[in-house]
């Protein structure tokens, strides 16, 4: 085949030419990986890279695998996604919200290829699927260990982006925390950054200086862990990766982001033919979110209580968020033992009751 | 001893041999920190440098190439202006920002009432969005004389906020389950920018960066205007006492690249990018400098210096994909070439003399 | 609500910290400018020297020897930028970008052993009994060595430009590089001295980040500090004292901003968070209006290509 003929023939052409770039029967399934940040960043990219490197222990040579790091959401991300389908990929994980959109745009231009978009919703054609995990499972058990540990009932939270992620984190710490300690307060810190070492180190700072004992961070770097180490008697809890360097004082446990587990399936669904479009949002059950070690710094039995907490939710005996709860200005949300619905999680865009923030817009 | 002699007029041969030399320079260079990272050093300058261009791939790397050098011709062409009469605007970005919201904003407003008239207002408003936002460092450059590099810089960050504001909040798609990012224009054909031919990458943005390049070759070789940015540049003095009043050449040169950056934000999220995101700009502003530098300022070098910056990035890409090459090692490979490219730059206007300097 | 439980001393105190690194690349840049070069890559050469510093203090077990590291692998990285521009006579802007992008790259490549792991801490300096003097104590007198050096640093600079031999020659090559040239100075020497000089602060910028404020490394942590740095640099018009006061205005605003986010302050986060750069550019403008030409006091020379022709 001529690929002068196929220029000419412009966007339609380009599934003719993954036709022809599979024709050469690759013996190895081929994994592409589109990262947001460097594997280096210890956090988020780190973690899907830990899941890449799990995919290729556990398939030896029937795999071969590639990453593309630093990738911009955007225009940059379909060229770096449609050059993985190009180069023969037959699985590409995108692994950020900001990939939704061109993840479908490729996906519609190579419908041999599986697309695998992680934490989106949308799924066009028949050959993605989306994946995320329930972190806010994580966070409930943070949210208790913080309520039972605070001595200045002040809790210190360092936010990213008012997005509906975040503020699901916050509400399912705030329920848990105020559920053993109805005294505690949150004070929330928007840095408007998933990375930015300095600010976050900051704006521990600010919240360990206004009286917070706990601090929750859902940004990416060990600054908030340091600065407070520097202090005396404040805990943290480590985010996307485990941070065990900080352990066990002031990091007292934390939410890992455990990746391997799918993507070892996923992939696995891809090589013997059984890969189907799906919609996964899996928690602490599954093992896509991992309780980082619970550190002796946590006296006994509120550890026990924590553990115990985490096989609930993870035999799907407890729900993180079950009512009675009300939203942050009165109004009903979930009656006396109902849980919360996936699509109420899903665009969560409000507080719960006791909050006493506003929610930046 | 070697020294250097000015050259009376610049080397014909050499300002065209030298971008040549630079490249192969950088190939040997980059070449052997690819081996010393244990990659094969053949395969990744062919890599970068040919595969995208004549490789397998080519017809779809071809039209990604003007996708990548669009939006940078068209920022580094107003920011040459600027430059050339010794305006410093290092705040692109923010224009570039501010263009592709308020570009995008007017579109969604629209949403989605059908009409041609619809993409041609976007265009409007863009231009006008940047254009106004690097009217803040002019106006403050000439009523209170304050540093147009510290505003146009810190304004950046400013837009970075308000991105992200508005991808949160104002221009959020309604449509979109509480997730950030507005409506994709994919999905709003009247406010798309779509490509012109199929497959090429040709996109209005590209178009304008071209007749920008025109325009700009025009306005300096041709007219008043450009007459003065080139002699407010060299002899300020001078200037003043030819009539040229430095608060309107301030003002037009700021003005002049913070349309066209506002240009290249709403060509770029009306089209390739398709929607306000949180995180929407990716540097051009920043690297259009580069673009706007290596091209010696001239219209037809920005040209040819934005195609080979984005053939570096085309390349990395696939070079990091195939060949596992680690991001950092490309963004190095890239710096190297940029220093080459300025270091052999010398010789366009320098011979070199081996030997005594000789006495006067 | 809650404004009482900011407590204006910690706060003070935290801005010190906050504004060091600034204050350190800021004052190299200083100096780099002051000759009348125009170096954009701080930002690459700060995270170099962040690596530096981090991989060498974890190597040796002694932060000191980090911070020395970092200051060198700062000035060799900033000597790429020197022979560029000063032997090969390229444009200054471009070049200093370019020096930032490879700085990036070259950290990055640098650091991929050295994710995850703790430096050596670095001893806080409690000087003993000025300390314990209240107020001024805690916010003067309980910081970690750097905070002092880059003050010093401050303190040097101003008197060696307005005091010493050398800063008048200094001076003179930024204003005008052709009569200090046919005064027998040697101008580009000068200039390689100080670009050297501006590395190696700026080196020292990163470090102590890497090594105190963070400490850790992560790929791009300097995240734009070399950028404020360069704006400060403009906003204090080129002199020291200045130059400090707007790390310590930026620094200070950056922090006073996280800490009424914190107390829950009802003003929109947004505006909080753009309010460190709306600030600086408010005072700058106040600062500089009224002023005339004055206020406009770059080097003559800033930016400009030096080459000797006799």
């Amino acid at each position: 085949m001529k690929r002068r003929t196929i220029l000419a023939a412009g966007v339609a052409a380009l599934a003719l030419a993954t036709g022809g770039a599979f024709a050469d029967g690759h013996a190895k399934t081929k994994v592409g990986f589109i990262y947001v940040g460097p594997i280096g960043d210890g956090g988020w990219t780190y973690e899907h890279d830990k899941g890449r490197l799990a995919v290729e222990a556990e398939f030896g040579d029937k795999v071969e695998t590639v990453y593309q790091e630093n990738v911009p959401e955007g225009a940059d991300a379909e060229r770096a996604i449609t050059q993985m389908a190009l180069q023969g990929a037959d699985i590409i994980f995108t692994t950020s919200f900001g990939y939704m959109d061109p993840t479908n745009a490729v996906a519609a231009k190579f419908p041999d290829v599986k697309f695998e978009h992680a934490t989106g919703y949308k799924r066009e054609t028949p050959n993605v699927s989306t994946y995320s995990a329930r972190f806010y499972e994580g966070r409930a058990i943070q949210g208790h260990i913080a309520g039972k540990m605070t001595k200045t009932n002040k809790i210190g939270y360092i936010a990213s982006f008012p997005i509906p992620e975040v503020i699901r984190g916050i509400n399912s710490a705030y329920i848990h925390a105020k559920k053993v300690n109805p005294d505690v307060e949150f004070n929330i810190i928007w840095a408007y950054t998933w990375f930015d070492p300095a600010k976050e180190a900051d704006a521990a700072t600010a919240l360990i200086e206004q009286g917070a004992d706990v601090i929750l961070q859902h940004t990416d770097s060990t600054a908030p862990q340091a600065a407070a180490q520097k202090a005396e008697g404040v805990i943290t809890f480590g985010q996307a990766s485990d941070m065990g360097e900080y352990a066990p004082l002031p990091r007292v446990s934390s939410i890992i982001d455990d990746w391997a587990p799918y993507y070892i399936a996923r992939v696995g669904a891809v090589m013997d033919g059984t890969w189907e479009s799906t919609d996964t949002w899996d928690g602490i059950g599954p093992g896509m979110v991992a309780i980082g070690e619970i550190s002796d710094a946590v006296p006994a039995d509120v550890k026990a209580e924590a553990l115990a907490m985490k096989d609930a939710l993870a035999d799907g005996s407890y729900h993180a968020f079950t009512g009675p709860l009300n939203k942050q200005d009165g109004t009903p949300w979930l009656a006396e033992g109902e849980t919360a619905s996936d699509g109420d999680l899903a665009g969560m865009s409000f507080y719960v009751e006791g909050l006493t923030a506003e929610i930046p817009n | 001893m070697i020294t250097l002699e000015k050259r009376p007029e610049p080397s014909r041969f050499w300002s065209w041999a030298t971008p040549v030399l630079a490249v192969l320079l950088t190939m040997v260079a980059g070449g052997a920190m690819f081996a010393a990272l244990g990659k094969d050093p053949v395969e990744a300058i062919r890599t970068i440098f040919w595969d995208p261009l004549f490789g397998e791939f080519a017809f779809y790397y071809r039209g990604q190439l003007l996708v990548k050098a669009g939006p940078l011709i068209l920022i580094a062409i107003g920011l040459s202006m600027g430059f050339r009469a010794g305006i410093w605007n290092i705040g692109a970005e923010g224009q570039y920002i501010i263009g592709a919201i308020c570009g995008a904003a007017l579109g969604l407003a629209f949403y989605p009432f059908d009409s041609f008239i619809v993409f041609p207002l976007m265009v409007l408003a863009g231009a006008l969005g940047g254009f106004l936002w690097a009217m803040i460092p002019g106006i403050l450059r000439v009523k209170f004389n304050t540093n147009e590099i510290l505003v146009s810089l810190l304004l950046v960050y400013v837009a970075e906020f308000i991105l992200a504001s508005m991808a949160l909040g104002a221009l959020k798609n309604p449509d979109g389950a509480g997730f950030p990012g507005s409506r994709n224009f994919r999905s709003y054909p009247s406010g798309f920018n779509e490509e012109i031919i199929a497959g090429t990458g040709l996109h209005w943005g590209v178009v304008a960066a071209f007749i920008a390049v025109i325009f700009a070759y025009v306005l300096f070789a041709r007219h008043q205007m450009g007459f003065q940015i080139k002699l407010a540049g060299q002899a300020p003095r001078a200037a003043r006492f030819g009539g040229v009043n430095p608060s309107r050449l301030i003002l037009f040169c700021l003005g002049m690249s913070g349309a066209l950056a506002g240009l290249a934000g709403l060509f770029e999220v009306s089209g390739p990018a398709g929607q306000v995101s949180i995180d929407f700009n990716v540097g051009y502003g920043f690297t259009a400098i580069i673009v706007a530098f290596l091209g010696r300022l001239h219209p037809v070098g920005i040209l040819l210096a934005g195609l080979l910056l984005a053939l570096t990035y085309i390349g990395g890409e696939a070079a990091q994909s195939s060949l596992g090459l680690p991001a950092a090692a490309i963004q190095a490979f890239q710096g190297m070439l940029l220093f080459f490219l300025l270091a052999v730059d010398v010789l366009t206007n320098f011979r070199f003399r081996f030997g005594k300097r000789e006495v006067v | 609500m809650d404004l009482s439980s900011i407590n204006p001393i910690l706060l003070v105190a935290s801005l010190m910290v906050a504004a060091t690194p600034i204050i350190l690349a800021a004052i190299g840049e200083l100096i780099v400018e002051k000759s009348g070069v125009l170096n954009l890559g701080v930002e690459g050469m700060m995270i170099v020297g962040a690596i530096c510093g981090f991989a060498i203090a974890v190597q040796t077990g002694s932060p000191f020897v980090g911070f020395v590291a970092a200051a060198f692998g700062g000035a060799v990285l900033s000597l790429l930028f020197g022979i560029l521009t000063q032997y090969f006579l390229s444009n200054q802007v471009a070049t200093g970008l370019g020096l930032t992008l490879f700085g990036l790259g070259l950290s990055s490549l640098m650091g991929q052993g050295y994710i995850g792991i703790r430096p050596p801490a670095t001893p806080r300096l409690e000087i003993p009994v000025l300390s314990d003097i209240p107020v001024l104590g805690p916010v003067l007198f309980n910081h970690d060595l750097m905070v002092y050096v880059a003050l010093g640093l401050v303190v040097a600079t101003w008197a060696v430009l307005k005091f010493t031999r050398a800063g008048l020659i200094l001076r003179a090559v930024g204003e005008n590089h052709d009569a200090a040239h046919a005064l027998g100075y040697k101008v580009v020497r000068v200039r390689l001295m100080a670009i050297t000089f501006g590395g190696a602060c700026a080196g020292l910028g990163g470090a102590y980040l890497s090594l105190v404020r963070v400490p850790q490394w992560t790929e791009g942590m300097t995240a734009g500090a070399g950028w404020i740095a360069l704006a400060i640099v403009v906003f204090g018009a080129w002199r020291p004292f200045r130059v400090l006061l707007g790390a310590y205005l930026f620094g200070g605003v950056t922090v006073l901003q996280l800490n009424l986010q914190a107390a829950g302050v009802a003003i929109p986060v947004e505006y909080l968070s753009m309010s460190p750069y709306l600030i600086t550019i408010a005072v700058l403008v106040i600062m500089s209006s009224g002023k005339a030409k004055a206020a406009l006091s770059a080097p003559a020379c800033l930016g400009k290509i030096f080459h000797a022709s006799s």
